[in-house]
C-alpha cells in the first residue's frame, strides 16, 4: 500500500466530489425551499451528455458548462410545472424524471460515444501553486473547483443573510404562513427549483468534460442519488455538504487507489465501500431523530382560499 | 359614517356551492374594539381574508378614511395601515422570533436592529418576548406574541384578530386585553374575532354578529347576555347541558407513576401523572396545549407504551397493551386532531367508523370485512349524533369540523366504552354542536362509564367535569371538585402553581 501518495489522493479526492457537490448544494436548496425533486440523477446525466456534446462542437468546455447548467434548469422546468402547478405527487414526478432523463440522454449520446472531450485547463495559479504540499493539494485545480467551492460560500451567505434566502427558508418550511404573509410560494419554488436543475446539469457536465472524460451511457452511475443523501447527511446546512461530499468523495478515491495498490480485499467489497459508508452515516443520523428537515418538504402547496 | 376609519359596504364573496358573505355591510371608528362573531362557516374568515387582500370580493367595496381601499394582496393591505394576527399557522417554527417578525415586515430593518426595536416595543406593550429565541421552542402565548409585535411593530390603523384567545391561560388573556386596550385608547381599532362570547362582552364595544354569510345584527356586547348573543350567532335557542350529580362508583382507571418521553422534538414529557377514575365520573383536565395533552392521550388509548403498572383498568395492568387490546378492554379514546389522527380524512365514513369499531362491534370476520355491517354502524353513529353529511359514503375530510367531531366521538361513544378519554372534544366546532358533544359525554358518564375530558376550554371543563385538574409542562396538578372551583383558581393550577394547593387540602375548597 506505500504505493498510495497521501498528496495525490487529496488532490483527486477533490476532483471526484465535484459532480456531487455542485448536485448536493443545488438539491440542498431546492429542498430548503420546501421542494423534495429525486430527478437529480436525470438531471445530471442529461447535464453530462449535453455539456459533452456541446463541448465537442464547440470545443469550449466553457460553453459545454454554461448549456449543460440551462440544459438541467430546462429539465427541471418540466418537475416544476408538474408540481407546482399540476400539484403532482413530487417523489412520483421526481423518479419519473430521473428515468426520462436517462433515456434521453442514451439518445443524445449515441453519436458522441467514444470521442474525447476538448479538455479543460487547470489553474496554475503562480507562487501558491509551488507550496510543497499545500500547492498540489489545494491550488493545481480546474476553474469548476473552486467555482463549486465559491457556490458553497455564496449559497451559505445568501441563505443566512439576506431577506431572500429568508423567505426562500420560510416557503420551505411553512407555505401555508409565507403564503399568508403574501409571498408568492410557487414563484420562489420555480426560481429554487431551476437553481437545482442548472447545479444538476453542472455538475454532470464535470463528469463527462473533467472527471472521465468521455460520454459513456448511464456514466453518472447513482451519483444523483449520492446527492440527494449527502443533503440529509448534511441537515440541509452548506458547510455539511462539503464535508459529506468530499466525505463521500474521499472514500471512492481511496477504494481506487486501493485497487490500484493491488489490495488482496476482493474489488467489489471496495466498490460497494462508499454505497454502505453512505447508508450507515444516513443510519446514525436517523437515529438522531429530527435533524432540520424543513417543514413543508415534499406537501403540496395549495393556495385555497 | 364619515368618521369611520374602516368601512365595508355590500361585501359579496361567492364560492362554488356557498355564498360565503352575502352583501355583508358594517363600519369600524378609530379606538374601537369590534368583535366579529359567528358560527364556524358563518363566513367571518372570508370576510377577514378580504379585509386582508387574500381573496378579492366578487361585490361590493371598503374604503379606508373614505377612499376606495381594494388590497391586491396582504402587503397592500399593510400599506393602508391594516394588520392581522393569524389563528394558526402564520410562524415558522424553526426560525427565531427576529427572522419571523421581519417576514411580516415589508421594509425590515436590519437584523441587530429589529432585535432591538422587538425588545422596545415588548417592553411598552408589556409583553416580553426574547429576539433571539426559536419559535418552535416557545408557548403558544409567547408566539402569540411574536405575531401581535410583528403587528405592532407596523403602526397599524387597525388590527385584526382571528381567534387571538383559544390557546391562551386566562392569565395570559388579561394581559392581552390590557394590551388590547391600550392599543385602541391610541386611536387603533381592533377587528376581534371570537366565538367566546364572555371575553367579547368584557373586550368589545360593538359587535355584528353573522350567520350564514350575512349580518343578522349588530349590538353592544355589554349590554347582552351571553346566552342572548350566542341565540343570535346560531339563530335559535341554545339547551344547556343538564346532568344529574351522582354518586361515583367503582375505581375504573389508576394512572400512577406516569412517566413519558416526549414522540418528538417539540413534544413534553410527562412527569409523574397519577389519578383515579371512578364509574359515572367526568375527570376535567385543563391546560394550555403542548403541556403534555397529546402525550396523556396517546399514552392512555395506547399508541404509545408505558411500564405495565402505570395504568391499569379496573385493577388489571394495561400499560403494555396497544389501543386494540385497550379497546377490548373497554378504553377507548378520541384524539385532538380530526383529519389524520381521529380520522382518516380521505377515507368514507363507514371506512372510518370501520378502523375504531371493529375491536368492539365486530365489523370483520376471520380477517374479511363485514361491510353491510360496518355500513349500519357508521349509519348508526350518523342518525344518533345528528351528524349533517350525505351518507356513510362521504369522504370524512368533506365533513366540516363540528360535523366530524360529533362522528368522531359518536364512534367511540356507540362502542358502550367503559372509560372514555377524549382531547378538546369542541375544539372549533360551533356552539350548538358542542353542546350537543358535551351532553352526549355527559350522558355516557350517566350510564356509568368513566370520562376522561382534556381541554383548553375551561367553561366546558367547569359545565361538564365532577373533578378538574390541569397539565402543566407535563405535571398533573392533584384533581380537586368543580364545584364552586373558580377561573382563577383552575388559572392558578395552570400556571404550575400546585403548591398552594397541596398546602390547602381539598376540604378546604368543597
Amino acid at each position: 500500500m506505500d504505493s498510495i501518495n497521501p498528496i495525490l489522493l487529496i488532490a483527486s479526492l477533490m476532483v471526484a466530489s465535484t459532480p456531487i457537490l455542485l448536485a448536493a448544494l443545488g438539491e440542498m436548496v431546492v429542498e430548503k425551499a420546501g421542494v423534495l425533486n429525486l430527478g437529480v440523477e436525470g438531471m445530471m446525466i442529461t447535464g453530462a451528455v449535453v455539456g459533452f456534446a456541446i463541448g465537442v462542437n464547440t470545443g469550449s468546455s466553457w460553453a459545454g458548462f454554461a448549456i449543460a447548467a440551462i440544459a438541467g434548469a430546462g429539465l427541471s422546468m418540466i418537475f416544476a410545472i408538474i408540481t407546482q402547478m399540476l400539484l403532482s405527487n413530487q417523489v412520483a414526478t421526481g423518479l419519473g424524471l430521473t428515468l426520462f432523463g436517462l433515456g434521453l440522454s442514451s439518445l443524445i449520446g449515441k453519436p458522441y460515444v467514444g470521442m474525447k472531450a476538448p479538455g479543460f485547463a487547470k489553474l496554475d495559479i503562480p507562487v501558491l501553486s509551488d507550496i510543497p504540499v499545500l500547492g498540489p493539494i489545494l491550488f493545481r485545480h480546474d476553474p469548476m473547483v473552486y467555482l463549486s467551492l465559491a457556490a458553497i460560500l455564496g449559497v451559505w451567505y445568501l441563505l443566512t443573510y439576506t431577506r431572500a434566502g429568508l423567505v426562500l427558508r420560510a416557503v420551505g418550511e411553512n407555505h401555508n404562513a409565507a403564503h399568508a404573509l403574501g409571498y408568492k410560494v410557487v414563484r420562489v419554488r420555480f426560481m429554487a427549483i431551476a437553481f437545482g436543475g442548472a447545479m444538476a446539469g453542472l455538475g454532470g457536465a464535470y463528469v463527462s468534460l473533467v472527471r472521465v472524460p468521455q460520454w459513456v451511457e448511464g456514466m453518472t452511475a447513482g451519483a444523483g442519488w449520492i446527492a440527494l443523501a449527502i443533503v440529509v447527511f448534511a441537515s440541509w446546512r452548506p458547510w455539511r455538504i462539503l464535508l459529506g461530499a468530499y466525505l463521500f468523495g474521499g472514500i471512492t478515491v481511496l477504494q481506487l487507489n486501493l485497487q490500484a495498490a493491488g489490495s488482496t480485499v476482493p474489488v467489489e467489497y471496495l466498490s460497494m465501500s462508499p454505497y454502505l459508508v453512505t447508508i450507515l452515516v444516513l443510519v446514525i443520523i436517523s437515529v438522531r431523530g429530527n435533524h432540520g428537515a424543513p417543514g413543508s418538504l415534499g406537501r403540496v402547496f395549495h393556495a385555497s382560499h | 359614517m364619515t368618521d369611520a376609519y374602516l368601512a365595508i359596504d355590500g361585501l359579496t364573496k361567492a364560492y362554488p356551492g356557498v355564498v360565503a358573505n352575502d352583501d355583508v355591510s358594517f363600519a369600524i371608528a378609530p379606538g374601537q374594539i369590534h368583535a366579529l362573531l359567528g358560527e364556524n362557516g358563518a363566513g367571518k374568515s372570508t370576510l377577514v381574508k378580504m379585509i386582508y387582500g387574500l381573496v378579492k370580493p366578487d361585490k361590493g367595496q371598503m374604503r379606508v378614511n373614505g377612499t376606495p381601499f381594494e388590497p391586491a394582496n396582504p402587503h397592500a393591505a399593510r400599506g393602508a395601515g391594516v394588520a392581522m394576527v393569524f389563528q394558526h399557522f402564520s410562524l415558522f417554527d424553526a426560525l427565531d422570533v427576529s427572522e419571523n417578525i421581519a417576514l411580516g415586515m415589508d421594509n425590515p430593518p436590519p437584523m441587530r436592529e429589529l432585535a432591538q426595536r422587538i425588545t422596545d416595543v415588548s417592553e411598552a406593550y408589556g409583553l416580553p418576548l426574547d429576539p433571539t429565541r426559536r419559535v418552535g421552542d416557545l408557548s403558544a402565548g409567547e408566539r402569540q406574541r411574536v405575531e401581535i409585535i410583528r403587528c405592532l411593530l407596523q403602526n397599524p390603523k387597525l388590527l385584526v384578530m382571528d381567534e387571538p384567545t383559544s390557546v391562551l391561560t386566562p392569565q395570559e388573556v388579561e394581559i392581552l386585553f390590557k394590551t388590547l386596550n391600550k392599543l385602541s385608547d391610541e386611536g387603533t381599532a381592533i377587528l376581534y374575532i371570537s366565538h367566546k362570547l364572555e371575553e367579547i362582552r368584557a373586550l368589545c364595544d360593538h359587535a355584528t354578529v353573522l350567520r350564514l354569510g350575512k349580518v343578522v345584527g349588530e349590538c353592544n356586547p355589554r349590554e347582552k347576555s351571553a346566552r342572548e348573543l350566542a341565540e343570535m350567532m346560531v339563530g335559535q335557542t341554545l339547551h344547556t347541558p343538564s346532568r344529574d350529580y351522582a354518586e361515583p362508583g367503582d375505581v375504573l382507571l389508576t394512572v400512577e407513576g406516569l412517566t413519558l418521553a416526549p414522540a418528538n422534538e417539540f413534544g413534553t414529557r410527562l412527569r409523574d401523572v397519577a389519578f383515579e377514575l371512578r364509574a359515572g365520573e367526568v375527570l376535567g383536565i385543563a391546560g394550555v396545549a403542548g403541556n403534555g395533552q397529546d402525550e396523556l392521550l396517546a399514552a392512555l388509548s395506547g399508541e404509545r407504551t408505558t411500564k405495565p403498572d402505570a395504568v391499569r383498568l379496573k385493577g388489571i395492568p394495561i400499560g403494555r397493551h396497544g389501543p386494540n387490546a385497550r379497546r377490548a378492554a373497554g378504553l377507548l379514546a378520541a384524539p385532538e386532531e380530526r383529519l389524520g389522527h381521529a380520522a382518516a380524512p380521505e377515507m368514507s365514513l363507514t371506512e372510518n367508523a370501520l378502523l375504531t369499531g371493529d375491536i368492539r362491534e365486530q365489523l370483520t370476520t376471520n380477517g374479511f370485512v363485514a361491510w353491510s355491517k360496518a355500513r349500519d354502524f357508521a349509519g348508526k353513529v350518523i342518525e344518533a349524533f345528528d351528524v349533517r353529511t350525505p351518507g356513510t359514503e362521504t369522504a370524512a375530510g368533506a365533513l366540516s369540523g363540528g360535523n366530524l367531531q360529533k362522528f368522531v366521538i359518536g364512534r367511540e361513544i356507540l362502542q358502550r366504552p367503559e372509560v372514555l378519554v377524549v382531547n378538546q372534544p369542541t375544539w372549533g366546532v360551533d356552539a350548538s354542536a358542542a353542546a350537543a358533544i358535551r351532553q352526549a359525554l355527559l350522558d355516557l358518564a350517566a350510564q356509568g362509564a368513566g370520562v376522561v375530558c382534556i381541554s383548553q376550554d375551561l367553561d366546558e371543563l367547569m359545565e361538564i367535569s365532577d373533578r378538574i385538574s390541569a397539565l402543566t409542562e407535563g405535571r398533573m396538578a392533584p384533581p380537586r371538585p368543580a364545584k364552586g372551583i373558580t377561573i382563577e383558581e383552575i388559572g392558578l393550577m395552570m400556571g404550575g402553581a400546585h403548591d398552594m394547593h397541596e398546602a390547602h387540602p381539598e376540604e378546604a375548597n368543597a
